[in-house]
């Protein structure tokens, strides 16, 4: 068992959800008990979809255990194929059906339907909703696939001089992180480049898109978590090559063009950049130095955090001080990321271990989850959402995309907004004796009242058990207290956790002035 | 144009309970797990720790997504496939989380082991769990079971479950004393007015079940009579008749004749006299009444339709079409407890469409064709709906929202007028 106060993805038969939402002509018959037909709200609420889920349930109860379940599978699947007229029909089974062991799919292979029905295998007890969704996407696209697939050796399909090549753009679904603006801009930047794009799936996609993947030149996995598996066999039996760079960040954006060109051969690399690729020029202007070194911590999905983590470091000049995620199917990738930026990676789907990291890390920008962004409200962190699991708000009504030209552009905004300003830093700290600049000041741009709780004194009280239960106890002198209080009001927390530890890692019990300089000096940067 | 012809249209007498149309089919509703959403902010010393799924953990933190920034006084133990594999060592995986949950929470009295399907399917028995359980914390924190799994509840059956398993806790009422006991989760300021206008009227020792504190359990005995405050506790009410106490046979405290009749129900145990009712509760009609005008021209004459999920529908009903003037096309409900609705039913039109269970495929396809002007569906449902037209009300706002008694008549009212008032602002 596990204890789970929040939890960062839903059970496997969610992510065959995200699947069936996605597309066209497809019907999902989910064998579930009573009240497992809350997960039409997410699509319905969370997303503003205006139309229900194509998913009909069992809604088996207690009653009817005793009885033929068997038969309410068979009949739930015959009234669902009447009403819809799929075009597939996938079959799954939630938590509960699992233990029952009806086998739904195959009742339904047996039920003799006029369309294509497709089993989903979605152990609920060792996997979760990506693997869902991923596992889902390729058992649809081999399913309608496998028996167009060329017999070995075979010449590949060769498009013709004058022919732009074509590409398919796999992963972007339904509840997954701003994928319906990503697709737009990625269609633009290819389209600049000179390529177009085929069939973008799960996202919009009928069955009969499907069938036309084979004809494009090559596949972007644009979302791994959904879309690796699916690009791989596509790879093995079509001959397509998979563009794998995710192109979130201005250097993403750039290498992923250049991959682009050394799939198709179009020479990207002596295209101009777009008039609109503002990120590059903003954070080179004099007014971003304030963000140089700024400790940030990132948590999220893989492909979302190693994204993260690079336009950080390279892009913002911050300092990455933890990175993770709670996609143990990808943790690889994210391991190998965090070497390169010197931090243990955090691996795990524990929300409250990811809690006690970020505090420990006294990160100055928490960069995660709707979760992560809990844990920030409470440390007192400024915060941006970056990755999936999503809330109502990360659906926004402008267009926002995080990839290509553009997404870097809402990046810079949506990262950079939550902090102080660089030259209200700087009167901060000159004038830290004005009485306005007190502990609940919040930054002036936020506007009054954008930051109860945000800029309180992030001082003992939001600690972790480690400083309280500490054996020496430190105490403060007066004066350096007095001294404490000069320090500007949302640095002023790290100063004296940081002249704490420093006293506590040389013994010192009273801490003094000089100790507070001495501190200054050893953590500064 | 007068509209406001709203008084009550027949009196008990006049009418027969409407005949009863029962479906099968899919269901579109919650599970008990919902439940814990309020009542875990309701009793403030309790926690809830569901033993089930990856999906019941998700369906709390879809449910409650609203309230994702508060630290939740719920978690869910989750089955791992190691834990299918021997009950034995589920008891004591049971038994480390428990002890993670209570270090973590110092100020937690009462546990609540809340059951799931899939907790049920393996038949753990969480009955014996929280007896191990409650033995190991004896003194510092009581640990009590319910099932809310969705194969025996629906919806607010879960706070019906919840406060079934606190009803033999229950400190027993010396014999020779009176009480009267509200059962039934209600927002706090309700329950404050309620508690002014029975004192006001001299009746009690009154309390209120659940408590803010579950260490603050209210007695039961002989000389308890009690009055349900929602419309979803026959579970409940079994219970505390097994221990004695007197169920008093009531119309819901929803609108101003909902209110008077329940209020009226208890005064009559403490033999208030009619005047002196009168004079208590007058000012508080009035003020009702008063709230009631604005809505009632809003909504009279305009077609309302229930989709069965909260188990309020029924009362609900009876207050917009006796209140506020509004029609009753369809009034749909998770399971009628006839008992529990008798004074209510007799309040309905006998020619209503009352429909008890769902098919939900089949009710929409209804509600098509009825098109009303506003209908009551789950969160699910909403805007599907809507995007075909349709105005809702979200059923789960009821449960949410302090709509009982007579100073929130109005706000009740104003939730299906919100939608109306709504449609006629938007020019987009």
């Amino acid at each position: 068992m596990q204890l789970t106060l929040w939890s960062y993805e839903g059970p496997p038969h969610i992510g065959a959800m995200r699947i069936a939402v996605s597309m066209e002509g497809v019907h999902l018959v989910l064998h579930a008990p009573q009240g497992d037909t809350y997960a039409d709200l997410l699509f319905t609420m969370i997303e503003r979809r205006g139309r229900r889920p194509p998913v009909s349930y069992t809604t088996f109860k207690a009653r009817e255990l005793g009885g033929d379940t068997a038969e309410l599978v068979k009949t739930t699947i015959q009234d669902a194929y009447e009403r819809f007229v799929p075009r597939v029909l996938l079959i799954g089974e939630s938590c509960t059906a699992e233990l029952i062991q009806d086998q739904p799919g195959a009742l339904a292979s047996g039920m003799g339907l006029p369309v294509p029905v497709l089993p989903l295998e979605l152990p609920a007890y060792a996997r979760k909703e990506n693997w869902g969704a991923n596992e889902t996407f390729y058992q649809l696209i081999r399913g309608l696939l496998k028996s167009r697939v060329p017999a070995p050796g075979g010449e590949p399909r060769r498009r013709a001089p004058d022919e732009r090549p074509r590409a398919n753009l796999l992963g972007p679904s339904a509840l997954g992180f701003r994928c319906r603006d990503d697709v737009v801009e990625i269609t633009r930047l290819l389209d600049s480049v000179g390529v177009e794009v085929s069939v973008v799936a799960p996202l919009g996609a009928t069955p009969e898109d499907l069938l036309r993947i084979p004809e494009a030149d090559f596949n972007i996995c644009l979302y791994p978590e959904i879309a690796d598996q699916a690009c791989h066999w596509l790879e093995r039996m079509f001959a397509q090559p998979t563009v794998k760079t995710v192109p979130i960040g201005v250097g993403a954006t750039r290498d992923f063009l250049a991959e682009v060109g050394r799939v198709t051969g179009i020479d990207t690399a002596t295209k101009a950049e777009p008039s609109w690729s503002r990120m590059p020029w903003y954070s080179r202007s004099v007014d971003s130095t304030y963000l140089t070194g700024k400790r940030v911590f990132i948590f999220a999905d893989a492909t979302h955090a190693v994204a993260a983590a690079r336009i950080a470091a390279e892009e913002l000049g911050f300092r990455v001080v933890g990175l993770g995620t709670y996609a143990r199917e990808f943790a690889r990738d994210v391991r190998q990321a965090a070497k390169t930026y010197g931090v243990e990676p955090l691996i795990t789907d524990d929300y409250l271990e990811v809690e006690a990291r970020v505090s420990e890390a006294h990160p100055e920008l928490v960069l995660g989850t709707q979760m992560e962004r809990n844990i920030a409200k409470r440390l007192g962190i400024p915060c941006a959402v970056i990755s999936a699991p999503v809330h109502i708000q990360d659906f926004p009504a402008r267009y926002a995309p995080q990839m290509g030209f553009e997404g870097a552009n809402v990046i810079f905004d949506t990262w950079i907004h939550p902090l102080m300003m660089g030259l209200e830093e700087h009167l901060i700290t000159m004038f830290r004796e004005d009485f306005e600049f007190h502990d609940h000041a919040t930054p002036s741009h936020l506007g009054p009242g954008a930051g109860s709780g945000r800029s309180r004194d992030m001082g003992l009280e939001s600690l972790g058990e480690g400083v309280r239960n500490s054996e020496i106890v430190t105490a403060w002198a007066p004066e350096a207290e007095q001294e404490l209080k000069k320090i500007p009001f949302f640095v002023r927390g790290k100063a004296r956790r940081n002249t704490e530890r420093f006293a506590r890692e040389l013994g010192i019990q009273t801490i003094t002035v000089e100790t507070l300089y001495d501190a200054k000096a050893h953590f500064g940067r | 144009m007068n509209l406001l012809g709203t008084q009550p249209q027949a009196s008990i007498e006049e009418c027969a309970a409407p005949g009863l149309n029962r479906e099968r089919g899919q269901r579109q509703v919650f599970c008990g797990l919902a439940g814990i959403v309020w009542l875990h902010r309701k009793i403030q010393d309790a926690f809830f720790l569901v033993v089930g799924s990856r999906t019941c953990a998700h369906l709390l933190q879809s449910a409650a997504g609203v309230m994702i920034f508060a630290e939740p006084r719920f978690a869910t133990a989750i089955l791992q496939e190691r834990d299918l594999a021997g009950l034995a060592d589920c008891n004591q995986e049971l038994d480390r989380v428990a002890a993670e949950v209570l270090q973590r929470r110092p100020d937690i009295r009462t546990l609540f082991l809340v059951g799931s399907c899939p907790s049920e399917v393996i038949k753990l028995d969480l009955a014996k769990a929280a007896e191990r359980l409650s033995e190991v914390y004896r003194g510092r924190v009581r640990v009590l079971e319910y099932s809310a799994s969705g194969l025996e509840t629906t919806f607010t059956q879960g706070e019906d479950a919840c406060l079934r398993s606190l009803v033999p806790e229950l400190p027993l009422l010396p014999s020779g004393e009176r009480s009267l006991l509200v059962v039934g989760t209600l927002p706090d300021v309700v329950e404050d007015q309620f508690a002014r206008l029975f004192a006001e009227l001299g009746v009690g020792r009154l309390n209120f079940l659940p408590p803010r504190q579950a260490s603050e359990l209210p007695p039961v005995g002989s000389g308890t009579s009690f009055l349900l405050a929602q419309p979803f506790l026959g579970e409940t009410a079994r219970a505390l008749q097994a221990r004695g106490a007197n169920r008093l046979s009531a119309p819901y405290p929803f609108g101003v004749e909902g209110t008077l009749g329940w209020l009226r129900s208890g005064a009559a145990v403490w033999e208030v006299s009619d005047a002196r009712f009168e004079e208590v509760t007058a000012p508080a009609v009035a003020r009702a009444e008063r709230g009631l005008n604005r809505h009632r021209e809003v909504l009279a004459g305009k077609r309302i339709s229930f989709l069965p999920d909260s188990q309020l529908e029924i009362p609900i009903a009876r207050f917009l079409q006796r209140e506020c003037g509004m029609e009753l096309v369809e009034v749909a409900t998770p399971f009628l407890d006839r008992r529990l609705m008798e004074a209510e039913l007799a309040w309905l039109p006998a020619d209503l469409r009352l429909t008890e269970g769902q098919d939900v495929e089949q009710q929409l396809d209804r509600l098509r064709s009825d098109r009303p002007d506003i209908c009551v569906c789950g969160l699910g449902l909403a805007n599907p709906l809507e995007a075909e037209g349709l105005r809702t009300k979200w059923s789960i706002e009821l449960v949410f929202t302090p709509i009982q008694g007579f100073d929130q008549a109005g706000d009740l009212a104003e939730l299906f007028a919100r939608p109306l008032v709504r449609e006629a602002l938007l020019r987009v």
